[in-house]
């Protein structure tokens, strides 16, 4: 009887095992299989042997490790900033009576636009050519400040703009659940905190913040794994060639591996996605952690 | 602390239409003792929980003035007028323990009234034991059961030593044996502590219960205010004597002539008032199954629920409900012929409202 059970529950559960396994599970051992493949040539099929040369060769890469650093860097600079900013918009959206449903909607904005048009947007915006300066400079000469070329110029230059662009870009989502989750705390907790005489910081530190950590947390494991995936917003803001340009990011490297004009090599691409996997892992583990002590859910 | 409520008026722009004025309470004017346990009692949406807001400062009154002993408080912030609110759903921090949340009020203190940890502690662990649930200082609130919710909230609202306690509600949302054991708590925690408290409910039987004293309100107006069995026994008009009693006062339509007082062909009684129509308000224990008695009634059936019988009988001139219900002693036999029963009536029990403004008429 119970045996029989066991094939009934299976059966239901095989349509998504099914989809899980051909679009998830395959995928992922096929990847751990190239990554390990020494030598893979992708027109012939064949490998010379099996070892751990691929990574090697990823890890002592010149532009994996540029790529790398350009990742994390726009991943501590994005992700709590972000976060911060979002938090004071929608506190501040919250508090006004008047205009609040206009103000919700033209910070929604960006969030219905596509990255790539945004891109281009910012890349006119800040690009610096022959011709013209672009008008964040026309406005920094307006101060005094001599032009920068921020698409093509120094380094941090262009490292601002990738960071003031991705925060501009993941704002909307970040205010939408923010608000939605301040608004969803009962009023009842602030007139009690008003009737003990809460102070107003103490009100946001001891009431607000636990009442709406879950969706802050949600918000900050979501940006981690966001930021480190960034992709096509480089692209759209420096090319394609951002290896030239010193500006790849570790999935931008997998993608110049497979398809770039460098590319042809999965072995390395597959290499690289797995290590960008367990730094994913790593940081989200620890998000987890940290989570368990400060996050309330109801 | 004695509360005085002079001329207080509370208008609200309706949620609905614009343009429209709500008035939630009208012109309140009344006196609550010091160290009194008082019953703010209506039907949903009278204005009880406005009236409670404007008293503790969350609301700020349209006209009128409030004073707490002989401090005009009307324009003093909730925290500085020192009273302590127990709110419907309790509003207990999730997030905190029991003994976070009682200690959260004397965190806030600052300056001269800062408290050493100590103290606080101290005076954390007498408002839990007040209530008792010193037991469960380190639970969360979804871990306790609704009783002990309300009475942690209790103990909260009570741990700055407020002159006033307010309570919203407090026995609403519990099922009805813990009803019965947390009024008697809170009547207890009155008692003990002395301190003069309102609360709001819409059970008239919850408010007659413990209050010392209720204040019946009805569309924002005050209706009647006064010892519970005296406003039960002499209700000012037609709206309180339905308001209070289970079950509700049967209510006729009846008319004075010559000083007699008729529900249609029956005298069932005298009042010294000039001839008029009107409403005539019969408690259901003024009813004595009588065969020489002036009142019939179509006899329909006896309900036993209980220690109560009684009697469900029609009469024409009933408004209130299609059955007359009157409660009477088990041991006496109830006899009736042809479908009639007859009645006498106990005069203390019977009322008579004017038909102009649903007024008693004495």
């Amino acid at each position: 009887m119970k045996k029989k059970n066991d094939l009934k529950g299976w059966l239901y559960l095989l349509p998504a095992l099914l989809f899980i396994g051909v679009f998830m599970i395959y995928p992922l051992i096929d990847v751990l299989i190239y990554s390990v493949e020494e030598g893979y040539n992708f027109a012939s099929q064949q490998y010379y042997g099996i070892g751990t040369y691929n990574y090697s060769y990823v890890l002592h890469d010149p532009y994996f490790l540029q790529a790398l650093k350009n990742t994390f860097i726009l991943v501590i600079i994005t992700v709590p900033l972000s976060t911060g900013i979002a938090l004071v918009i929608s506190l501040a959206l919250n508090s006004v009576s008047k205009l609040k449903d206009l103000f919700q909607t033209i910070y929604f904005l960006p969030y219905v636009t596509n990255t790539l048009a945004v891109g281009l947007v910012f890349m006119i915006l800040f690009k610096k050519t022959a011709y013209s300066e672009g008008l964040i400079n026309l406005l920094l000469n307006g101060f005094g400040i001599a032009s920068i070329d921020f698409i093509e110029g120094p380094y941090w230059a262009k490292m601002f703009v990738l960071c003031f662009y991705t925060i501009w870009v993941v704002l909307p989502f970040k205010i939408l659940i923010l608000t939605s989750a301040l608004a969803s705390v009962n009023k009842d907790y602030y007139n009690v905190a008003r009737v003990d005489g809460t102070s107003k910081w103490r009100t946001f530190y001891k009431i607000t913040l636990p009442m709406i950590s879950p969706s802050l947390f949600y918000l900050i494991i979501t940006g981690f794994i966001g930021a480190f995936k960034a992709y096509s917003d480089v692209v759209a803001l420096f090319g394609t060639d951002l290896n030239a340009a010193g500006m790849n990011t570790i999935v931008g490297y997998v993608y110049d591996m497979l398809y770039g004009n460098s590319g042809g090599y999965p072995s390395f691409a597959s290499a690289a996605a797995l290590i960008l996997f367990l730094i994913v892992l790593t940081i989200t583990m620890i998000n987890l952690m940290v989570s368990k002590k400060n996050v309330h859910y109801r | 602390m004695k509360i005085v409520l002079d001329h207080l008026t509370k208008k609200f722009i309706s949620r609905h239409n614009k343009n429209e004025i709500v008035t939630a309470v009208n012109d309140f004017d009344f006196e609550i003792p010091d160290g009194k346990l008082v019953g703010l009692l209506g039907p949903s949406g009278c204005g009880k929980s406005t009236t409670l807001n404007l008293i503790c400062g969350l609301e700020t009154p349209t006209s009128g003035r409030i004073f707490f002993g002989d401090l005009d408080v009307t324009e003093l912030p909730p925290e500085s007028r020192g009273v302590g609110m127990v709110f419907q759903n309790y509003a207990l921090y999730p997030h905190l323990s029991v003994r976070q949340n009682i200690l959260f009020p004397l965190e806030n203190l600052k300056g001269d009234q800062k408290l050493s940890k100590e103290v606080m502690e101290q005076k954390a662990l007498e408002a839990a034991r007040l209530v008792q649930i010193d037991s469960l200082m380190e639970r969360k609130p979804n871990e306790l059961s609704g009783g002990q919710q309300q009475r942690v909230a209790i103990a909260r609202a009570l741990v700055k030593t407020p002159g006033v306690l307010l309570l919203d509600e407090p026995l609403s949302n519990l099922d009805a044996r813990l009803r019965l054991q947390t009024r008697e708590q809170i009547r207890r925690i009155q008692k003990e502590t002395n301190i003069t408290t309102i609360f709001v409910t819409h059970d008239q039987e919850e408010a007659m219960s413990i209050s010392d004293l209720i204040v019946v309100m009805s569309a924002g107006v005050l209706q009647q205010m006064g010892k519970p069995q005296d406003v039960y026994n002499e209700p000012v008009n037609l709206f309180v004597a339905k308001f209070l009693g289970t079950p509700a006062i049967n209510v006729f339509e009846g008319c004075i002539k010559d000083r007699g007082l008729y529900i249609g062909e029956d005298l069932i009684g005298h009042r010294d008032i000039e001839d008029q129509e009107v409403y005539v308000g019969i408690r259901p224990e003024a009813f004595d199954p009588d065969q020489n008695g002036p009142f019939r009634c179509r006899f329909d059936r006896v309900e036993t629920t209980g220690r109560d019988t009684s009697i469900v009988c029609h009469n024409d001139h009933c408004i209130s409900d299609e059955d007359v219900r009157a409660i009477v002693s088990a041991d006496e036999p109830i006899a009736h012929k042809d479908g009639i029963i007859r009645f006498s009536l106990k005069q203390n029990k019977v009322h008579v409202f004017s038909k102009k403004d649903e007024k008693v008429i004495r």
